[in-house]
């Protein structure tokens, strides 16, 4: 693969001094954002009315305007930021637009009541960089986040992108790189926390040809948007990884497996891989170093069990996406047969930093058996909810009450689930532990993809439970009959009980459906379904209690039976 | 209902004809015609030499295929565990009650069908409900009326 190598001393590089030499970094900028969320909250309408400001003052030519992925403050959008000073303006209406031009990019002056307000002090915020949500976070996945138009590959090749491909390609074999993978001690981000280095070698020394690779991009799990937080703000970064781990691998081709539920997601990495084929970073002879791979994108049509691996690879031959039996893992008969490694998107996401940097770098972020950063989605009863990245190791106490604001309203937070519908609450009790694969394991939930939600004294645990229960019930695609039908058995006595109907035995009734369920289903799906429901009994078994023996619901949530004088306010 | 057939046509003459771009077919052909007509699974089934068993087992398992024309507007409920924390159960029955019909219903005027979803990763500002790509977040069960308003045809 080196012979005649004369890649890129480099195309990469050149081009990416030519676009730096082309700009210049104080001149006015102005970036919105234009995520799913921001988005829905008329962020378009904002982008408009400040081109049109901008026009009217006579300032068009000399402020550049950009429009970027989800930073991960949701709820304070449509988010405007001024560079270079780096002021931050949260909740942006069309009709503040005219103002903010005038006033703060002309003559530098700050509107008082567009500042982010610290949830924790009151106090309002200027700069970006001030923000206690971001300055408490350590972003590397999202680093770019907020600055780069997720629609212009230029945009991240300026800030470095594909300077790790290019090392990659001319500097490394496929074997170095997987040595290099396996050092850095990376597990697979989808939340099974496999070894990324040893998944790769695997592959690549398994029997068959051809290899494929595919991004697991199919966030169906309820409560999470990092994977679309991810690939909405760098979709290239993605695109890298990818690429340098077909070459580690050996595969010519590759997947993208993401659900259609995000339509902007789609529309955004199809423009990437576009961009990238017109630059040689896909498709025949990449960079000039023979090596040829290109990508395709396939819809997921509305099946959770599709996140599992043999359901995905299901899906991509075009058949129904039911689990298959593991072993044979993917890595040896994937899709069509053949070798295939599956990652999720932040696994991909990682390779170009930990190429770029080395795996003695990467090995100082986070735990000993945890290495990097993980993002969560930070949602429920907290102040500040949002996307937010951290190293492994992080109490969640810090996370929940440092970034993410503590409770909003003054009600005692009881707990924080991870994991979604395969795992588990953590209790209030239990927030002194470090986030990271092994803690959750032990603490009965699971990492999960980045799921994190939190809940109050006004959530009750057992009509949570029955939630999750519901939700897995309705998605089991029906071939193992342990969880077809144990998963069924047991929302039914879920349901019963937050109805009034509970019985004595009912909870080790559940207890033991649980374990027959967990152990007689082939996938994920069916062995992480009762998850909810166990570590919900073993945190708040005295709800349970309550529900069953006392006919009383302590959060005032079910029903059936909320007493007059517990009727619940929201 | 009668449908024009190389529109069909258009779309499975954009791959080969091979198993795996069976989804991506169905897929395309909903967006063609909103939802999967008989005439139009008969002729993928036939043109990619598929059992018509098959190709109705996979419109089944896929959720996002409807075999039923929908009606004019698609009202999205989410039911994400963000939304749920926050009380989406209230306004999926608040929906239900105004358009009196059932999740994955169509209203008997044609002019509402009713859908539950999982998560369309707005978590931060859940409660969401979507009407015809249109979101609404934040919404509380006494907003919802006033927003079904804004879609309800005069005259109707």
């Amino acid at each position: 693969m080196a012979e005649g190598n004369t890649i890129a001393e480099s195309d990469v590089e050149r081009w990416r001094e030519k676009l730096l030499a082309a700009r210049d970094a104080s001149r006015p900028r102005i970036t919105v954002c234009g995520g799913t969320v921001c988005l829905a909250l008329a962020s378009g309408e904002v982008g408009a009315a400040l081109e049109q400001a901008l026009e009217q003052q006579g300032m068009h030519a000399s402020v550049e305007m950009k429009t970027t992925g989800c930073p991960g403050l949701c709820d304070q959008g449509p988010l405007v930021t001024i560079y270079p000073q780096g002021i931050f303006y949260t909740k942006v209406k069309p009709e503040y637009c005219s103002e903010i031009i005038s006033q703060t990019v002309k003559n530098g002056e700050i509107i008082e009541h567009l500042l982010y307000e610290d949830p924790l002090t009151g106090e309002k915020i200027i700069h970006i960089t001030d923000v206690p949500f971001y300055k408490e976070q350590t972003r590397i996945l999202l680093k770019d986040s907020g600055l780069i138009d997720p629609y212009k590959i230029e945009d991240y090749i300026a800030v470095g992108g594909f300077r790790a491909l290019e090392k990659a390609l001319t500097e490394m074999t496929p074997e170095q790189i997987i040595a290099e993978i396996k050092r850095s001690g990376l597990r697979g981000r989808g939340g099974g926390g496999f070894p990324t280095g040893v998944k790769w070698e695997l592959c690549r020394t398994a029997p068959g040809d051809p290899k494929y690779i595919i991004c697991n991009a199919d966030e169906g799990n309820p409560g999470c948007f990092q994977d679309r937080g991810v690939i909405e703000s760098n979709p290239h970064s993605l695109l890298e990884g990818m690429i340098i781990g077909a070459y580690a691998i050996g595969a010519n081709e590759g997947f993208i497996y993401i659900r259609h539920e995000y339509p902007l997601v789609v529309k955004i990495i199809r423009q990437a891989i576009l961009q990238a084929r017109e630059n040689n970073l896909l498709g025949e002879n990449i960079l000039g170093s023979g090596f040829n791979f290109d990508i395709e994108i396939q819809l997921g049509a509305g099946a959770y069990v599709c996140g599992e691996e043999t359901a995905l690879i299901a899906s991509i031959e075009g058949r129904i996406g039911e689990p298959q039996a593991r072993p044979p893992y993917p890595v040896t008969k994937g899709l069509w047969g053949k070798p295939t490694t599956i990652n999720n998107v932040k696994t991909w996401a990682w390779i170009p930093p930990i190429i770029n940097n080395g795996a003695d770098w990467f090995t100082q972020i986070g735990t000993e058996k945890s290495k990097g950063t993980t993002i969560f989605s930070l949602v429920g009863k907290v102040k500040q909810p949002g996307l937010v990245e951290i190293p492994m190791g992080v109490t969640l106490r810090h996370l929940i009450e440092r970034i993410g604001g503590g409770a909003p309203n003054g009600k005692k937070l009881i707990a924080a689930q991870t994991g979604g519908p395969s795992g588990g609450c953590i209790p209030e009790s239990l927030w002194h532990l470090p986030v990271d694969y092994d803690s959750l394991r032990e603490a009965g939930s699971i990492m999960g993809s980045g799921g994190m939600i939190i809940m109050d004294e006004s959530i009750c645990m057992v009509e949570m439970a029955r939630y999750f229960l519901d939700f897995s019930k309705f998605e089991s695609c029906g071939k193992c009959s342990a969880c077809r039908e144990g998963v069924r058995r047991m929302y039914e006595i879920l349901d019963y009980i937050t109805r009034g109907f509970g019985q004595e035995g009912d909870i080790e009734l559940l207890e033991e459906l649980g374990q027959a369920v967990k152990i007689g289903s082939l996938c994920g799906l069916g062995q992480t379904a009762p998850n909810p429901v166990l570590s919900t009994i073993r945190y708040f078994r005295e709800q349970y209690e309550a529900h069953i023996r006392d006919k009383h619901c302590p959060a005032g949530v079910c029903k059936d039976l909320v007493s007059l004088d517990a009727v619940k306010e929201n | 209902m009668e449908i024009d057939i190389s529109k069909v046509d258009a779309i499975i003459d954009k791959h080969s004809l091979e198993h795996r771009w069976l989804i991506t077919n169905l897929l395309a052909i909903q967006d063609e015609f909103q939802y999967l007509p008989q005439d139009a699974i008969r002729h993928v089934a036939e043109r990619m030499n598929i059992p018509i068993l098959q190709v109705y087992q996979v419109a089944e398992f896929y959720k996002v295929f409807k075999l039923e024309p929908p009606g004019k507007h698609l009202v999205s409920v989410c039911r994400g565990t963000a939304c749920h924390v926050r009380g989406s159960e209230a306004l999926i029955e608040r929906m239900g009650d105004l358009l009196k019909i059932a999740p994955s219903r169509t209203t008997k005027d044609k002019q509402f069908t009713l859908d539950v979803v999982n998560c369309l990763g707005c978590c931060a500002l859940g409660r969401v409900i979507v009407i015809d790509d249109h979101f609404y977040v934040n919404v509380t069960p006494n907003e919802v009326e006033s927003i079904l308003d804004k879609y309800v045809s005069n005259g109707d």
